[in-house]
């Protein structure tokens, strides 16, 4: 079975992280396929292999977009960050800085464990007043 | 490798799982100040002090024609509970044992509550916190053995917070011997206790080891922050044929904003 995806053992990693290692190199490859494609279209002077490839690289985009998409849906505090950069104007890496520090603030507020931290993330369990 | 330490425990994933999720369950119940505060963070293990705002004068500045000033911080102070842990245990885990013997750990967790709800309604002079019940302005109201007068003082509590101009809802932290009076007692018709002190709060009753006597406090927010560097977590000690040293830990600090935002209840 290949494990070119994994640098940890895959018998020590929770089901969930598997799970995410396989769609995180699913759109990795979707990506070298969009690259691909791009540079072939470049140099290609024949008009109906262009268009055959350009349909190729379409499915590809739509792959890749599949993907991110159900990364984010995993990943609440990727969302929240993507969310802040994706489809608007303006200065991209402003909105990413404005982005990574209201979604980690935000995050922090809510007692959400640190990335990469090993506490039991149990955080603020504030009652609901009755 | 965090300086927890856990890859050097000869404890498997699995294992973990288990230790952290006994962990999780003891604690839960038992951390009533989280119940009723604003909780911030966790910031990280290398979060150490709490920013307070203010500052103070520094006598002698470095040079002529200078003013200096201070900040003052509110360091984070650390609470560690050790336990063990039997490795013949932990190889039944493995197995698929269910009835794992945590006494240790739940022991643990039940001091490492009680050190955090214990400082944040009393205080913890050594780490330079003051608690909600010391902090409030209003004469304290005794509690005493007779339930029955128990809605009145609740009453009496949301009354001078609301004299105060202190908006609720409002909850009541209960000490455990305070609680388990509650909850024997029923009011005339049979109508339960608990339920009479929850509509004259409007807000939660929370079981809360640590806390002597009951506390009644605000829950607008804003009032009582909690400043955590790094959350409740478990580390590795050391081990040898028989058994696994580990800990739980935390990082944190409390300060009252509002000293008139609580009322305390005395036993």
């Amino acid at each position: 079975m290949p494990t070119e995806q994994y640098h940890e053992p895959p018998d020590e990693l929770p089901a969930e992280t598997r799970t995410l290692a396989r769609i995180l190199t699913s759109l990795i490859e979707e990506c070298e396929a969009i690259n691909w494609y791009e540079q072939r279209l470049a140099v290609e002077p024949d008009a109906e292999a262009k268009a055959i490839m350009r349909n190729a690289q379409q499915e590809e985009v739509k792959h890749f977009s599949m993907d991110l998409e159900f990364l984010l849906r995993r990943t609440p505090l990727w969302r929240e960050i993507a969310q802040g950069i994706l489809f608007q104007g303006g200065d991209i890496v402003a909105h990413g800085e404005a982005a990574e520090e209201s979604a980690v603030e935000g995050a922090a507020d809510r007692g959400e464990p640190l990335a990469g931290s090993e506490s039991l993330g149990i955080g603020g369990v504030r009652a609901v007043a009755s | 490798m965090s300086h927890l330490l856990r890859e050097h425990a000869p404890i498997t994933a699995a294992g973990w799982d288990r230790i952290d999720q006994e962990a999780r369950e003891r604690l839960t119940p038992a951390l009533a100040a989280r119940k009723l505060i604003d909780f911030a963070g966790p910031h990280g293990w290398q979060h150490s002090a709490m920013n307070l705002g203010r500052t103070q004068r520094v006598t002698k500045p470095p040079a002529e024609g200078l003013t200096a000033v201070q900040r003052l911080v509110l360091p984070l102070a650390e609470l560690r509970a050790p336990f063990a842990v039997s490795r013949a245990e932990l190889a039944d885990a493995d197995r698929g044992a269910e009835d794992i013997d945590f006494a240790a750990l739940d022991a643990a967790a039940r001091a490492l509550a009680v050190g955090e709800n214990t400082s944040v309604f009393h205080g913890w002079k050594g780490a330079g916190m003051t608690g909600i019940a010391q902090a409030s302005t209003h004469r304290a109201i005794a509690l005493g053995e007779d339930c029955e007068r128990y809605p009145l003082h609740v009453a009496k509590a949301v009354e001078a917070l609301l004299s105060a101009g202190i908006d609720g809802p409002y909850g009541i932290a209960l000490g455990p011997v305070a609680y388990t009076r509650v909850l024997e007692t029923s009011e005339h018709g049979g109508y339960p206790l608990l339920e009479h002190l929850r509509e004259i709060a409007g807000g939660p009753l929370v079981w809360s080891p640590g806390v002597d006597g009951a506390v009644v406090v605000s829950l607008r927010g804003g009032d009582f922050l909690f400043d955590s560097g790094e959350d409740i977590s478990i580390g590795y000690l050391a081990h040898d044929a028989d058994a696994v040293q580990l800990y739980l830990e935390e990082s944190f600090s409390f300060r009252v904003v509002t000293p008139e935002a609580a009322v305390p209840l005395s036993p």
